[in-house]
């Protein structure tokens, strides 16, 4: 294998595997060791910069980090980033508003539309206000927030957290907030002319189920999203007794779970497919269950009954998973008796759909043939090039942090478009590097490694949760136990980086390494070298970091993948060939870098 | 020194020894030696071997003088027996242990003050007695805890960190180790466990006296230009005579070589020694052979490596001195008591 080149920027960034999860690249292990040196609003400001609704986030987020986390290959439970990130949103100074940008007094003459107020527009106001654009934000609903507030329910995420990181954005300045304003023809927002038009609308209309009986029992049958949002405004306060939410994703979760709190006593999530393959995140199932919802998979629903124009119950059809000659996965019936499970109301949480009824299509936006705007996928530039989408408006249903990082994306290129400069071309991210050696045996970060098990979130008893539906469960992490949590982070962006010309082959880093990641050998084929290493080298999404030739002939291998970042090598190595340097990714957005927060 | 405790985790791949261990489980306390130390690459070694070897660890018993060489008892094998004895004494405290309990293995470790300076007699009789254990020096020529001064097995004409020479002759363990009868002699270099685990391995298979010289570079006091225990003076004139491979009875060997170079070594348990050969000529049963061979090459400045001599009928001290089978903390009374009938007859046979 050739050696590493460690001045690629990718290289330590795809070590760092929290961050390079994260769609936004938020530097994790960064904000870990904020809240744990108690610099909670300092945490804040790194997650704001990178992910825009850290509250919002530390809450709901879909959180690709935690299934990246190194903490994961070693032990049985990833980092607690998600819940981390909320201890930072809870513990900051009031004052924090000070510390934000404010657009320039002087103004750049640019005017940009984003249609939808919900995280992706609100990510593309936040990068562009700052710079002097002038940005009008249009949303049919009253307030800002989109999906975030009308389908994500209040005991997840209360309403005042939404209110907070809204209002950050809009009160900085240059932004027009036209709510309660449904835009029915993108023609004519163009025609207005805007520099540049921003389409962040979500995906906005939830699949229906329609099988016999849809009609008669209409009255009771919901379309889950519009139902949440209902609830979310207050214009739906109760739900029968018995309640039956069909689908499998996170939707049916919230569904199932506000069913409980208004007046629903039996709830059941009934899913197609198996409970492994739900689309809902593990901990969303997990807290449905928790409070007394019993998930029943492998049903098909069939039919709606009815009697006398009054939903009666919902009949399944028993199916089981099988393979085919092609290894493929199918459900197929058993052959069993039909289930009729009785209820008085359905919730149809089976999907959701973009809907793009205002975009007329001979506006020089072309559209594939599912009805997807054709979106370039770095830029976000649609074939008019005036007009950029973004969240799940862009590439369909995805989630809160994917509509964050699309909106930086998206700013990016509205702000080149306006300046006539060539949208393909991406500002590299910062990246510095920076020794962590404060002295002998003294290191400017926690190299302990910790062996705690993962903390659980306090909650409210379930009892008292389910009484109010704006009642939050989850308590979130105190002070200690959020520091307890902390700990248990490897650090991974505290490099080993590892300098040839000082090496002396002394074997005193192989022999310390707890996780046997480095190895001096003969080079090879990367595959023939990831079989013969210290401790075999199987999990290939991991990078070896290979060094140039050494004195005798050999290369310096080291694994990736396990390494807990403790720094031993280092420790342990008499020339200093092994040095543990932070490197800290920095995304560069529209407005800059962070450091110009910090 | 370092500080930070060594983290509980490991690989989650780790191999497992018939016994259910991972190597992580023949460690000890975390080395308080310099960074660098060649004798921390020694400590990984024994814990590598045995680990390979599927020992128990409860079963062994590390015996060691002073000196830095034998501070390092504490970093590997912390579930076994230990005594860390007076400086140079080892082999004596190894030898009385060695005949109340027979059945442990006795891994002697000392460097070359405590060996060739302070301890030379007790080194000597040790392997003149043929006492069943694994006896490393881990050799670095200098006295490392004393701030560098030479040792005895500094070669002449090196010099000292400061620039000095030394105008004394070296003593050679190797060659003394032959001369006094031990039955299975090794020199190795801590930088190289290729060759290093398997010696130390055969060794611990081996019944009598069963010496290895380390060269393991002192990288605070001895690792310059003008010392030849540097890392990288030994690697340039480190001649192995043979690779060693340990074979336990129940393994097959299945890898082919060539007619002539592999010689096959069987020892008492079974255990068959796999030497390829490296130097073509080299006979490591020729005790003689051995002798002159090292005296050669020394002389043309090479530090021969390798397996240089195996007795494969060597018999301990226990046989020599006929003793009961079983370690003595096993006898019970009627073994020790044998009646006034026995003593009678005992008595009357020397009359």
């Amino acid at each position: 294998m050739s050696p590493t080149e460690i001045g690629n920027p990718d290289y330590f960034h795809k070590v760092v595997d929290c961050q390079w999860a994260c769609p936004a690249h938020t530097p994790v292990p960064e904000y870990i060791r904020l809240i744990a040196a108690g610099r909670y609003s300092d945490a804040y400001m790194v997650n704001w910069y990178s992910n825009v609704f850290p509250g919002v986030l530390g809450r709901t987020c879909d959180r690709p980090c935690e299934p990246a986390c190194r903490r994961g290959r070693v032990e049985e439970q990833p980092v607690a980033i998600c819940r981390l990130k909320r201890v930072a949103a809870d513990n900051k100074d009031d004052d924090i508003q000070g510390r934000l940008p404010v657009a320039p007094e002087v103004r750049n003459g640019k005017r940009v539309a984003l249609i939808g107020a919900g995280p992706a527009s609100l990510t593309v106001a936040r990068d562009l206000a700052p710079l002097g654009y002038d940005v009008v934000v249009y949303d049919a609903e009253r307030r800002g927030g989109g999906m975030i507030r009308s389908q994500i329910p209040r005991f997840r995420l209360p309403e005042s957290v939404i209110d907070e990181e809204v209002g950050f954005i809009v009160g900085m300045g240059g932004i027009e907030t036209r709510y309660g304003e449904y835009i029915g023809s993108l023609r004519q927002v163009l025609a207005e002319g805007y520099d540049a038009v921003f389409v962040g609308t979500g995906a906005p209309r939830g699949r229906d189920l329609d099988i016999p009986g849809r009609k008669e029992g209409a009255a009771n049958i919901h379309i889950g999203i519009d139902w949440l949002s209902s609830v979310s405004f207050g214009h739906i306060e109760k739900i029968g007794r018995r309640v039956i939410v069909l689908g499998g994703g996170n939707t049916a979760m919230d569904c199932c779970r506000t069913s409980r709190r208004l007046g629903g006593e039996e709830v059941k999530v009934i899913v197609r497919s198996g409970f492994e393959e739900m689309k809902a995140s593990p901990w969303e199932k997990e807290d449905a269950m928790h409070e007394g919802i019993p998930i029943l998979n492998y049903l098909v629903p069939k039919e709606f009954t009815h009697k006398d124009g009054t939903l009666t119950g919902v009949v399944f059809e028993k199916v089981a998973a099988v393979i085919d000659d092609k290894g493929r996965r199918r459900l197929e019936p058993t052959g069993e008796p039909d289930v009729h499970v009785e209820c008085d109301d359905v919730l149809v949480a089976i999907g959701q759909e973009n809907s793009f009824p205002w975009i007329e299509r001979d506006i020089g936006i072309e559209f594939d043939r599912w009805g997807m705007p054709v979106v370039d996928q770095v830029t976000h530039q649609s074939t008019n090039s005036r007009v950029f989408f973004g969240g799940d408006a862009a590439f369909g249903p995805k989630n809160i942090i994917w509509a964050v990082a699309h909106g930086h994306a998206a700013a990016i290129s509205i702000d080149k478009f306006c300046k006539d400069e060539n949208v393909a071309d991406r500002p590299p991210p910062l990246v510095t590097l920076i020794s962590q050696k404060m002295g002998i045996h003294e290191w400017s970060y926690d190299s302990e490694i910790a062996l705690d098990q993962r903390y659980k979130v306090p909650t409210l008893e379930a009892a008292v949760s389910l009484a109010n539906i704006k009642t939050e469960v989850e308590l979130g992490f105190d002070k200690v136990l959020g520091y307890a949590e902390t700990q248990r982070c490897l650090n991974c962006d505290v490099q080993t980086v590892f300098a040839t010309k000082l090496c002396i082959e002394c074997d005193a880093c192989v022999d310390i390494c707890p996780m046997d990641c480095i190895t001096f050998t003969e080079n090879g084929e990367e595959e023939d070298l990831r079989r013969r290493l210290s401790a075999p080298a199987m999990n290939r999404s991991q990078d070896l970091y290979i060094s140039p030739a050494l004195k005798t002939g050999r290369i310096m291998a080291k694994d990736e993948d396990v390494c807990l970042h403790c720094g031993l090598c280092a420790e342990r190595c008499p020339t200093g060939a092994w040095d543990m340097q932070k490197s800290l990714i920095d995304m560069v957005h529209a407005a800059g870098h962070s450091g110009q927060y910090a | 020194m370092t500080y930070v405790v060594k983290p509980k985790f490991h690989h989650p791949a780790l191999p497992k020894n018939s016994l259910g261990f991972t190597h992580r489980d023949y460690e000890g306390s975390v080395s308080t030696l310099c960074a660098g130390c060649g004798h921390d690459s020694i400590s990984s070694a024994i814990i590598q071997a045995c680990f390979e070897l599927d020992l128990p660890p409860h079963r062994i018993a590390k015996m060691s003088g002073i000196g830095c060489s034998s501070k390092t008892p504490t970093y590997f094998l912390g579930q076994s027996h230990g005594f860390n004895s007076v400086h140079g004494r080892m082999p004596s405290v190894a030898t009385g242990a060695s005949l109340a309990n027979r059945d442990l293995i006795y891994l002697g470790v000392s460097g070359d003050g405590d060996s060739a300076s302070i301890g030379l007699g007790q080194f000597a009789h040790c392997l003149r007695r043929g006492v069943n254990m694994v006896y490393i020096v881990e050799n670095n020529g200098v006295y490392g805890l004393t701030k560098g001064q030479f040792s005895a097995t500094a070669d002449m004409g090196s010099t000292s960190k400061k620039g000095a020479s030394n105008n004394d002759s070296p003593i050679d363990m190797v060659s003394m180790a032959l001369l006094l009868g031990a039955t299975y002699v090794g020199r190795s270099f801590s930088g190289d466990k290729d060759q290093l685990v398997p010696l130390i391995a055969g060794a611990i298979r081996h019944r009598g006296a069963a010496f290895i010289d380390v060269l393991s570079p002192c990288v605070t006091f001895n690792n310059h230009a003008g010392s030849t225990k540097s890392f990288d003076y030994v690697r340039e004139h480190n001649e192995a005579v043979n690779m060693l491979d340990v074979m336990i009875p129940r393994e097959t060997i299945t890898a082919q070589y060539e007619p002539g170079t592999l010689e096959e070594v069987e020892q008492h348990d079974g255990s068959v020694l796999r030497l390829r050969k490296l130097a073509a000529d080299y006979d490591p049963t020729n005790r003689l052979g051995a002798m002159s061979y090292l005296q050669e090459r020394a002389a043309l400045g090479e530090v021969v490596t390798g397996l240089l001599y195996i007795d494969p009928g060597s018999g301990d001290l226990h046989d020599r001195l006929k003793t009961i089978d079983a370690p003595l903390n096993g006898l019970r009374e009627a073994e020790l008591c044998p009646g006034s009938k026995a003593i009678d007859a005992i008595n009357a046979s020397l009359r």
